[in-house]
């Protein structure tokens, strides 16, 4: 095809137009150096042909390049046109152009695209609305903004889902875009109107004027994002000169002033305060703040057993997981599910016996977002052991559960061969019997389905022999 | 006393805000008004309404409900000890602050924290109701960030949790030990109790129930906490340890350094010298690296014998400098774990090298508009078109990133 083919795009509506001529082009194999573009001219070039009727058929284009081309329209470039033209035409050959980051041309649209973005960004941050008078219910308020782009048209839906409740508009050099009554309609652009006073104004300086730091002047970083471009038309912006020129004196004085005396009343206040704590921590003596090992300063909270005084059966575990160490509470996590479920399998009541853990507070290492377990040391155990040996003292239970290695080593001094020594009873110093059977993690960490399932049986019926020890040394009690 | 009108209250009360690093409005649920009967929206992305001269971002109103305190933390403003002018704002004018600079495009929304009065409960309970008037009366939509008051009854954190976007409880000091000396009146294992009872509140009600309804969002752009940097003798290894383990124990949204800075009528017992700006941004670029780009904290730290980060370069190139043996790196081959350890590329970066190099082979030109910087980043890759030679291993690499030392003043 010869000849040139000039096409004119409207302010209004000026994405849907490019669409359109684009395709329409592509259709009719127009080559890009073929097309002139021009924006808000109005009657064509007298030398170039129309543009060619639309044909038949679909253009398919990636759909990244569409959500670039409509952003990268209502950039103030005016090569924005062609550049995305002769793009799209390159893609017919190259499809995958669209993923080539360091191409050249590309490139350049992606920062015309990030120019836009930007200037979207800052009329959401910074147009600023002045109320204007009404007798309606609905509330009015307007606002004068001078993008850098053409933004109006793409940023406008913005304001309609924020402010949806009140009447307003947007008046900019090229557009102007109003909501009423819940419709959003666009305009041509203006002078600067004058609009009235707004009393909030002033508030809202002075929220900002004391919102600031004295102290931590960094001018740069305040420009950066506010350029002064914008200035005029935002406020707040004339506090500026001033916080800046007497930031320095401000903190000097600050430095220099010597330390006040405390009001009168300051004393008064504090020991109301310490009387009250005084009162309540008699009543809940507790033991939150073990410092035995160094494990307190990285847990939440101790997690100490819980269970009737007159359990006759205690479970004693390894230590706290991540679930138990933010609720407070033994056994609640995955591991405890496990748990709860062979209790329920072997008919007994977890509110009956007492759930306890050879360590009281959680081992971790952090790993990103999670925490990893660790197995508490053989020193940790023993450091914690006169805990459960309390727990043991006050409960007297008639058969203790050691779920796994640790438990098994703090009861009975070894945590060795446990798989060994599963389904055995052991005595502990002090004549109890120790059940050792497997911690509920270890079946967890078991993949194989069958294996899980076989374990699953095996764990139930320990808790279920245990139980029956129970019932026998009770019988055979005096 | 006299009565103080609403201008005064606002200076007072935002004057006493400032010391809040946080104001973060992102990440929430998506929402908006389009129904006509609300105010507000809330689209993921937070926006800076507004910046001040100390280069900090105003999103929210950030204010106190009240500075009068019973608590004397001698690190801040409010302190029971201070002679600092005492203000306390009604329920309504919060609300109505709230909605009126709203309206007029000022704010994302409310951050409203405030001094302890009366009791823990007594603040939070009207503190929940600010909220419950401007999510129930206002139909407010916005952004509200709620700081809770760690002793606080359970239901009121729950009902917060409901109301709020966000919730934070600043641990106030790298240290438990800090926090004891500075603010004896706080408890950091109530601190932490607290974070946790969030994150398990925010757990509960991410579940679906039996029925398969989701139940309301608890809290849904997360919690955050902040420490004061500098005014305790903590070290820049103390104080990622610590952020690390909460960020991994009560899964944080963000944990803010502010760097101490002097006070109006400051106790005695704090440096009043300039706040150590510099050592703040190398935390944060540190945090960041932490949780973004793979690093472990060991690596950071490890090297440095006063366990500070080098305030000169930032922790990323120091540590590139202290390991050149695993540089140059070849940006065609390099997996991505690799690739984001190199000076100069970001995470947007990587990935699209990860993607353009797929179809073709990477030249340095391509580079520098794949928004890599490559002053930083030349002296430790390889590519089309570049090798670094011996600049990788030469003696002054790092003075060509440091700046140049500072003459002393004769006098």
């Amino acid at each position: 095809m010869t000849g040139q083919v000039a096409i004119d795009l409207p302010q209004q509506g000026t994405w849907v137009a490019w669409r359109d001529a684009a395709r329409a082009l592509m259709q009719s194999d127009t080559p890009p150096e073929c097309v002139i573009w021009s924006f808000a001219n109005g009657p064509a070039d007298l030398f170039a042909a129309p543009l060619p009727a639309q044909a038949e058929g679909q253009i398919t284009v990636s759909k990244a390049f569409v959500a670039m081309a409509q952003t990268v329209i209502w950039h103030s470039d005016p090569e924005r046109f062609a550049r995305l033209y002769a793009f799209l035409w390159r893609m017919r050959t190259k499809p995958q152009l669209m993923i080539d980051r360091a191409d050249p041309d590309l490139a350049r649209l992606r920062q015309l695209e990030k120019n836009v973005r930007r200037c979207q960004h800052k009329m959401k941050a910074f147009v600023r609305f002045r109320e204007l008078p009404t007798s309606a219910a609905r509330r009015k308020f307007a606002a004068w903004f001078e993008p850098t782009h053409f933004t109006v048209e793409p940023t406008a839906p913005f304001f309609a889902r924020r402010f949806a409740d009140m009447d307003w508009m947007i008046a900019t050099p090229d557009a102007t875009a109003t909501f009423e009554d819940g419709k959003l309609s666009f305009h041509g652009g203006c002078e600067k109107p004058d609009l009235p006073e707004d009393a909030t104004e002033d508030l809202w300086g002075t929220y900002f004027c004391n919102i600031f730091n004295p102290a931590r002047v960094k001018l740069n970083a305040m420009q950066s994002e506010m350029p002064k471009k914008y200035w005029k038309n935002m406020p707040e912006t004339r506090h500026i000169p001033e916080l800046i020129a007497t930031a320095e004196a401000r903190v000097r004085e600050m430095q220099l002033n010597a330390p006040s005396l405390p009001p009168l009343r300051a004393a008064r206040i504090s020991e109301r305060l310490q009387d009250q704590r005084a009162g309540s921590a008699e009543t809940g003596a507790d033991l939150k703040g073990c410092t035995a090992c160094p494990l307190h300063a990285n847990a939440t909270q101790v997690v100490p057993g819980e269970g009737p005084p007159t359990a006759e059966l205690m479970f004693v575990g390894e230590q706290p997981g991540d679930q138990e160490d933010l609720a407070g509470r033994p056994f609640v996590g995955p591991a405890g599910q496990v748990f709860d479920a062979a209790l329920t399998l072997a008919n007994i009541e977890r509110d009956k016996v007492f759930v306890t853990n050879a360590v009281k507070h959680f081992k971790f290492k952090p790993r990103g977002r999670r925490r990893i377990h660790q197995r508490p040391s053989s020193d940790e155990v023993q450091r914690c052991k006169w805990w459960l040996d309390a727990e043991r003292a006050q409960i007297k239970p008639k058969v203790i559960v050691a779920l796994g290695a640790t438990a098994a080593e703090a009861l009975t001094g070894s945590g060795k061969d446990l798989l060994k020594r599963r389904g055995q009873i052991e005595l502990a110093t002090d004549g109890t019997p120790i059940f050792i059977t497997v911690h509920p993690s270890y079946l967890l960490r078991l993949t194989d389905k069958k294996v899980r399932a076989a374990e699953q049986i095996a764990f139930e019926n320990d808790f279920r022999r245990a139980s029956e020890i129970v019932a026998q040394l009770r019988i055979n009690a005096p | 006393m006299a009565r103080l009108d609403l201008q005064k209250k606002l200076a007072i009360l935002s004057d006493a805000a400032r010391y809040d690093a946080s104001c973060a409005s992102s990440g929430s649920t998506k929402r908006d008004s389009r129904d006509g009967k609300s105010l507000g929206s809330n689209e993921g992305s937070g926006i800076c309404h507004a910046y001040a001269p100390d280069g900090r971002c105003i999103s929210l109103l950030k204010i106190l409900m009240t500075n009068f305190c019973i608590y004397d933390c001698a690190y801040c403003i409010n302190r029971v000890s201070s002679n600092v002018q005492r203000a306390r704002f009604s329920v309504d004018e919060v609300v109505s602050l709230t909605v009126e600079f709203y309206r007029r495009n000022y704010i994302e929304g409310l951050f409203l924290s405030s001094g302890i009065i009366k009791s823990p409960d007594a603040t939070m309970s009207d503190m929940v109701q600010i909220a419950r008037k401007l999510r129930h009366d206002e139909n407010f939509r916005g952004y509200i960030h709620l700081k809770t008051i760690p002793d606080a009854a359970p239901e009121l954190i729950e009902e917060a949790g409901l109301l709020a976007d966000r919730l934070s409880i600043n641990v106030e000091l790298p240290t438990d030990g800090a926090v004891k000396s500075y603010a004896p009146e706080k408890n950091p294992d109530t601190i932490r109790k607290a974070m946790a009872d969030v994150r398990l509140a925010k757990q509960v009600r991410s579940e679906k129930s039996h029925t398969g309804k989701r139940p309301p969002k608890f809290a849904p752009a997360g919690q955050s906490t902040q420490m004061i940097v500098g005014a305790d003798g903590s070290t820049d290894t103390t104080i990622l340890g610590n952020s690390t383990r909460l960020y991994s124990s009560y899964k944080l949204k963000r944990v803010y350094y502010s760097a101490f800075s002097p006070i109006p009528d400051a106790s005695r017992n704090l440096p009043l010298i300039k706040p150590p700006l510099q050592r703040e941004h190398r935390l944060y670029q540190a945090d960041w690296l932490l949780r973004f780009y793979g690093f472990d904290l060991s690596e950071i730290t490890g090297g440095r014998a006063d366990g500070n980060l080098d305030l000169e370069i930032d922790p990323k190139l120091a540590w590139a400098l202290a390991n050149r043996h695993q540089f140059p790196v070849d940006v065609n081959k390099a997996d991505r774990e690799l690739l984001l350890r190199i000076p100069g590329f970001g995470v947007k970066t990587v990935n699209r090298i990860l993607s353009t190099r797929r179809h073709r082979y990477l030249r340095y030109e391509d580079l520098m508009r794949m928004g890599a910087s490559m002053k930083k980043a030349r002296a430790f890759v390889t590519l089309g078109g570049w090798s670094p030679g011996t600049l990788t291993d030469s003696v002054d690499l790092r003075a060509r990133f440091a700046p140049p030392p500072e003459q002393l003043s004769l006098l």
